[in-house]
């Protein structure tokens, strides 16, 4: 489904990032960097019409001629990035949110693991299993 | 007029109708009437809005209706099956001015009856005959025509059979009257709602017909063009209603079904229609958004010849123009950009194949035909506020240019290769000729292009400016890491270009920015670029600087880092004239992350060694030779006082130990972003000038400037990880630890250094690698040590706590070295004194403690003067002990020193027992590295304190001397001799028996001689108490004599006046028992006698002359028993008048009850002077001070008690006077009592016992029985 996941700290840097090891990874660290003024763009929008009752998800980021770059962002100001391939046209709003939904509670469950100290990179194998689910279903789709 | 408008006009279509001018055919004459009644109605009609209500549900709209009219012909009627909705007739009018019956019937009537067959053949019922009166034709007619009602009539009842609307009149057309404006009106009214009608029905139809054609798309042979065509067909219905909405849907609906059966191919079901949109692309001449309506490529779909690429171009310019009319030009911008990102996708899901390069022209062209439609249609105020929306487009645009121009060869330094110019030459034949709509204007995107791919300096203007525009913009609405991106793309063709300079202005943003946010890979690969720059520009210490970054990154390859590794080293290597050196951070090349002082306290004196074992962790690929490695350390100039405490960090858990902690490199920017340019801190220290105490201290920030500097701007601070890191400043204090040709190896490498003398702080860490310097800047948290120096130091003590006088005594000397090195031959010179001599002995030896050395004997001399102590040789900052015998000589008497305050000026706290007199001693040494004496206080404990009294039993007198052992340790007491200083006529004989006494710590012994003397009796004594001690079980060798000297003043005094009374008591058992019983009141008799004649001194006393002028004194008595085993019945004290002559008796008879059985003592008597109230206070006789002493104590008790005289007190100890005593005792004029001094009173039965029986056995027991 996915060719790059991405996890980002409040501040900005990666917390975890993983991109389909067939492409080129750099390319994916810039995309992922340049979608956060989009998101940033779209929470502080959001921030300023409804208050606390806002939605997680994002949307569409922005569409590149190959890829279609989602967001979705948590209420501690994690941001979830997924990059879809935009020749996978299988991919609708609803499966991108419970992907996200999934990637949330995946980080959530990092979060709760005492010996996890928040603000460092994310080692969890649990949470690689998720993202490696989603990313797997890629090579079966595309 | 022409009969049909097709294709429909730009903007506005127009409702079709047929006009039937059949009547206005016939009669010529009128054919003018027609024409001026057309302009007219073709105005009004569309003047009123209808409402027009919709099937489905959907919601009523109002709307104007247009009509277009058109001369009726049998041809023009839709034929079966047509599907055009733009030309279909709705509505079918007849016109007739007709007032004449006659020609009704034979013209009018066959005509509109052929007319309405025709029509009927067609299926269409929408039609309305209008009769036009005119007053003209009415005048004219006036007589002999029948009224025009008839006609109406008889049209009505010939065609419109119960269809009466469909008939209208209208009246006097041409005249300005209120009439025929009525008329006028209805008519319009009656077209309007016929005209609805007729279009909804026929939309509606015609909506239905195109659901059952879009039904059978699965159906073989079904086309989409046609489809298209037919729903475009609604579009334009719609479009020229103006509902653009519902336009823009059913276009949207097309798109959509399209999409949808593109990405079905995709997923392998492929329709056949298709098979003309994967035709290979031979045209990419960009979207034409220019026309309302592109015919050309219109015709192509509905020929079935369109390309993917003109079906998605016609239909995005028909959304984009109804966009344009919702007024919403920033969807038509996010649309194109959806629109440009799924052509491509298409075309590569369809495997179109494409010329390369063509699609990045038509995707370029496009952008700016959009671009260029949106501002059109926008005031550049708006298009400004609006960059979010326009930006992506730009962005893509430049995007695509800079693939043409890579392909195109325009990119390189050369300039295009033949290659490149073939290829240019095939793409600028694929965009065609320039269109009509812009061939005037000099900026289309038609000519942009071919003007970029015809020269490189063209191609660079425009890319430049492409470019920078996409940059502003984004910067504009606060995109700024899309416009680094878009910057350094831009810097890519720089160096392309070569043109490294203008390259790394937007490298260097770039990696500020990724930097900043911790994205280590784009850092990496960011730096890997400016190290380009670099080295294309020569800039010597700032390409080292990132080859040292690169060097030390985990991302890159161990290859890369080798490579930019050796780049170091090979400047490194270069020979030292050609280049300056080059200082660098060290924090690229490797890490302080520990530092370990030994010994841990960090502290320690100049002699001994003090190692700092620094801990660096090489970031290097490959190991490194270094020349030099150093520390400059910064020496301290107020701490270099205070010997040895260690200023690690505080917070260090291993002492000596400083752990630095590092930002890990690939934890992210958390540390960094917040942390600002690390601070240069320096401690200070305010010590005040006279005694050095310490006012104030603190941490003063050198670099204040720097770091607010950095929290006003907001941009992101320099962090160690920044390629140009902050300016490397060498400070040279001078003072270096080096260490010389060490290797680092990948990892953590251990250094070590070794301190020089003095307290320093750590400062700076060089690493100079031939050319290259590293250089940490700051040691931080600050580290400290000191190596200090310290003078001998001789100290004494005693070996056990307390030191007794009077014994062999051991303690010990101690002596710290210091910087002083002890030679052989040294010697102690300790001056003797009388009072404490240095025992001699024999085996004595000194043990060198460092730690322990070695030992070795000591040489001790003594001659007269001075005992000299030859020390053995001992290195510096060692310790040497020894102990030594000392004996401090108690001394005679018990003079007291003058005040407890000792030699050394301090107050020694004495333990608690030794309440009397120490001894303090002082030695005076004379000490080899010193010309002046040492002075040396020991303070000596006399282990006794003795007391002496002197007690008389009637006219015996005798010295008792108590010696209490103060001491913790037993003694034995031996000789005890007490010697009378004077020869005076005095006999001293000693009672004592034992000739050895042991004396246990803490209690004490009493040694007692009676007085005998002849008559002169010294008005002074002193007295020698002498006995020898020594600790028990100890040979008679060891014993030491203590003396006692003391004196008893007024000696004669005391004893003639001594014993004035006897006491004597006696118990009586009552009168019928042999004994006394517990329980049975006895009598107490107390018979006071006076034994001596008045002296001087007393009949000067009190004394008041009786009646028989004898003079009497008054005495007090009291019966007390102290342990409870007597009860006073009656009266226990009273007062008894004596008169002053020998042998005068007085006799007391008190009542006392035993309350035990057993030998009881009997209760003290006690007697003491009552002084009236006028007598003058006695001096009295106070030999020492420890008969005042129980005298005092006894006047004490009795004010403490205060019970009643009277009372019977079975266990009160004393017995008060009375409460009235109290008074007296505090004014000067009242009586008082007055105890006689010691021996004065004689008492005869103290410590006398008497039995007591129980009493009788006559317990009786009740028993009652029942």
């Amino acid at each position: 489904m996915a060719v790059c996941i991405a996890v980002i700290a409040k501040e900005n840097y990666p917390l975890y990032i993983r991109s389909v090891p067939t492409q080129n990874e750099l390319k994916f660290h810039y995309t992922v960097h340049t979608s956060l003024d989009v998101v940033e763009e779209k929470i502080s929008a959001v921030g300023k019409s409804l208050g606390d009752q806002r939605e997680l998800y994002l949307g569409l980021l922005y569409p590149t001629e190959d890829y279609k770059v989602y967001g979705y962002v948590t209420n501690s100001k994690v941001k979830f990035v997924i990059v879809v391939d935009s020749s996978n046209t299988s991919l609708r709003d609803n499966e991108i949110r419970s992907m996200f939904r999934k990637l949330h509670n995946s980080f959530t469950d990092v979060m709760c693991n005492p010996f996890h100290s928040p603000g460092n990179t994310i080692q969890s194998k649990a949470f690689d299993g998720i993202v490696s689910g989603m990313m797997v279903q890629t090579a079966s789709t595309v | 007029k022409k009969n049909t408008i097709y294709p429909p006009p730009p903007i506005w279509a127009f409702l079709l109708g047929v006009l039937k001018r059949q009547a206005l055919k016939q009669s010529a004459g009128d054919q003018g009437l027609f024409t001026s009644l057309y302009t007219s109605l073709a105005q009004q009609l569309p003047r009123e809005p209808m409402e027009w209500r919709r099937t489905y549900g959907r919601a009523p709209k109002m709307i104007h209706l247009e009509a277009n009219f058109v001369q009726f012909k049998e041809e023009l009627l839709p034929k079966e099956g047509n599907k055009a909705l733009l030309t279909f007739p709705f509505l079918h009018i007849y016109w007739t001015d007709c007032c004449d019956t006659e020609a009704y019937k034979s013209a009018v009537k066959e005509d509109m009856t052929r007319w309405q067959s025709s029509l009927r053949t067609h299926g269409s019922a929408d039609w309305v005959i209008i009769v036009v009166e005119t007053n003209d034709t009415k005048k004219k007619n006036k007589t002999n025509i029948l009224p025009r009602s008839s006609i109406v009539d008889k049209i009505r009842s010939d065609f419109c059979n119960k269809q009466n609307d469909r008939c209208v009149v209208l009246s006097d057309p041409l005249k300005d009257s209120s009439r025929s404006q009525e008329s006028w009106n209805s008519l319009l009214l009656k077209l309007r709602t016929l005209l609805l009608m007729s279009f909804t029905k026929n939309l509606g139809r015609f909506e239905d017909d195109m659901r059952t054609l879009r039904e059978k798309r699965t159906q073989p042979g079904w086309s989409f063009c046609e489809y298209f065509m037919v729903q475009e067909e609604l579009a334009f219905v719609f479009e020229m209603l103006q509902q653009f909405e519902d336009a823009l849907v059913q276009y949207d609906e097309l798109d959509a079904l399209f999409t949808q059966y593109v990405l079905n191919f995709g997923a392998g079901d492929t329709a056949n229609w298709l098979g003309s949109f994967c035709a290979p692309v031979r045209s990419w001449s960009g979207l034409l958004l220019r026309r309302p309506i592109d015919m050309e490529k219109r015709d192509g779909i509905q020929r079935g010849e369109a390309s993917l690429l003109d079906l998605r171009s016609y239909l995005f310019s028909r959304q984009c123009t109804l966009l344009i009319f919702l007024l919403r030009p920033w969807e038509v911008t996010q649309r194109a950009l959806e629109l440009l990102h799924n052509c491509v996708q298409e075309l590569r899901l369809l495997e179109v194949s494409v010329l390369e390069g063509a699609l990045d022209c038509w995707v370029f062209l496009s952008c700016l035909e959009v671009l260029h439609r949106i501002e059109g249609c926008c005031d550049p105020a708006q298009l400004a506020a609006n960059c979010s929306h326009t930006v992506g487009l730009w962005a893509y645009a430049t995007d695509k240019l800079k693939s043409l121009g890579e392909l195109c060869g325009l990119v390189s330094e050369k300039g295009p290769t033949s290659e490149d110019l073939n290829r240019t030459v095939d793409l600028l034949a694929g965009l065609g000729d320039e269109r009509p709509e812009t061939v005037s204007s000099l900026q289309s995107p038609y000519k942009k292009l071919k003007e970029a791919l015809s020269s490189v300096e063209a191609f660079e203007r425009h890319y430049l400016e492409l470019s920078h525009a996409a940059m502003e913009m984004y910067r504009a609405i606060g995109r700024l890491r899309s416009a680094r991106l878009v910057g350094k793309s831009l810097a890519e063709f720089y160096m392309r270009k070569g043109d490294p300079e203008r390259a790394e202005t937007f490298l260097q943003e770039a990696l500020k920015s990724y930097t900043s946010e911790g994205w280590s890979l784009p850092v990496t690969h960011t730096r890997k670029q400016i190290a380009e720059c670099q080295k294309l520009l020569g800039r010597t210490e700032d390409y080292l600087q990132t080859s040292a970054l690169l060097a030390g990154d985990v991302n890159l390859t161990t290859e890369e880092r080798k490579h930019f590794c050796q780049e170091i080293l090979t400047f490194a290597g270069k020979s030292e004239d050609q280049s300056p050196k080059a200082t660098l951070s060290m924090a690229v090349f490797a890490q302080l992350t520990r530092l370990q002082f030994r010994p841990a306290t960090a502290s320690v004196h100049s002699g001994a060694v003090l190692q700092a074992e620094l801990t660096l962790r090489c970031l290097m690929p490959v190991s490194v030779h270094i020349q030099q490695l150093a520390v400059s350390v910064h020496f301290d100039l107020e701490r270099a006082g205070t010997n040895g405490r260690s200023k690690g960090a505080p917070r260090q858990t291993n002492p000596g130990t400083v752990e630095f902690s590092q930002a890990h490199p690939s934890a992210g920017p958390a540390s960094s972003s917040a942390a600002g340019p690390p601070l240069e801190l320096d401690e200070i220290e305010d010590r005040s000038p006279t005694d050095n105490s310490l006012n104030s201290t603190g941490v003063v920030c050198k670099n204040t400037h720097l770091v607010m500097r950095c929290h006003d701007s907001a941009s992101p601070p320099d962090t160690p990880n920044c390629v140009s890191p902050p300016s490397v400043t060498v400070k040279d204090d001078g003072q270096m630890l080096k260490v010389q040709d060490v290797t680092l190896e990948p990892g953590n490498n251990s250094i070590v250094f070794t301190a020089p003398p003095g307290t320093y702080t750590l400062r700076q860490l060089y690493a100079t690698v031939g050319q290259v310097q590293f250089v940490l800047p700051h040691i931080y948290p600050s580290v400290q040590y000191e190596v200090y120096s310290q003078e001998p130091q001789l100290t004494v003590e005693p070996l056990s706590e307390p030191l007794l006088a009077g014994l062999p005594q051991m303690v010990k000397f101690t002596l710290l070295t210091g910087h002083y090195a002890v030679k052989k031959g040294d010697a102690l010179q300790l001056s003797n004194t009388d009072t404490m001599p240095v025992l001699p002995s024999a085996s004595c030896t000194a043990r060198i403690n460092s730690p322990l050395v070695g030992e070795s004997s000591l040489f001790i001399q003594s001659s007269e003067k001075v005992t000299s102590i030859s020390l053995p040789a001992t290195p510096p900052y060692h310790t040497l002990e020894f102990h030594l015998e000392v004996l401090c000589v108690i001394p005679h008497g018990c003079d007291r020193p003058a005040n407890e305050r000792l030699t050394n000026g301090e107050v020694r706290h004495r333990p608690r027992s030794y309440s009397h007199p120490d001894t303090p001693m002082t030695m005076s040494i004379d000490c080899p590295w010193s010309i002046y004496s040492t002075l040396l206080a020991l303070t000596f404990y006399i282990p006794f304190k003795t007391k002496h009294t002197l007690l008389s039993a009637g006219n015996r007198k005798y010295i008792q001397v108590c010696v209490q052992n103060m001491s913790d340790v037993n003694f034995t007491l031996a000789e005890v001799q007490l010697a009378e200083k004077q020869q005076a006529t005095l006999e001293l004989q000693s009672l004592n028996t034992k000739t050895q006494q042991l004396l246990c710590s803490k209690h004490s012994v009493f040694c007692l001689w009676e007085v005998r003397w002849k008559d002169d009796l010294p008005s002074c004594l002193q007295c020698i108490f002498s006995a020898n001690f020594s600790p028990p079980k100890q040979d008679v060798s060891t014993f030491k004599p203590f003396h006692y000297q003391f004196q008893l003043e007024r000696f004669i005094f005391i004893f003639y006046i001594l014993t004035l009374y006897s006491v004597r008591a006696e118990i009586l058992p009552p009168a019928s028992e042999q004994h006394c019983r517990s329980g049975f009141l006895c009598g107490l008799e107390v018979c006071i006698t006076r034994l001596t004649e008045p002296t001087e001194g007393e009949a000067a006393e009190d004394s008041k002359t009786d009646a028989d002028g004898l003079k009497t004194t008054k005495l007090m008595y009291e019966v007390a028993d102290s342990s409870s085993n007597w009860a006073v019945c009656g009266k226990s004290s009273g007062m008894v008048s004596m008169p002053m002559a020998a042998d005068a008796t007085h006799k007391v008879q008190i009542e006392v009850m035993p309350l035990f059985a057993g030998h009881l003592p009997f209760p003290k008597i006690k007697v003491l002077k009552y002084l009236p109230h006028t007598a003058a206070v006695a001096i009295q006789p106070d030999p020492d001070s420890c008969v005042e002493n129980d005298s005092l104590s006894l006047l004490d008790k009795v004010l403490d008690d205060q019970g009643d005289t009277a009372s019977i007190r079975s266990r009160g100890s004393v017995h008060s006077v009375g409460s009235g005593d109290q008074q007296q005792q505090k004014g000067v004029a009242m009586p008082r009592l007055e105890p006689f001094a010691a021996g004065q009173v004689f008492n005869h039965s103290h410590t006398q016992q008497v039995l007591v029986l129980p009493a009788t056995d006559d317990h009786i027991m009740e028993v009652n029985a029942t």
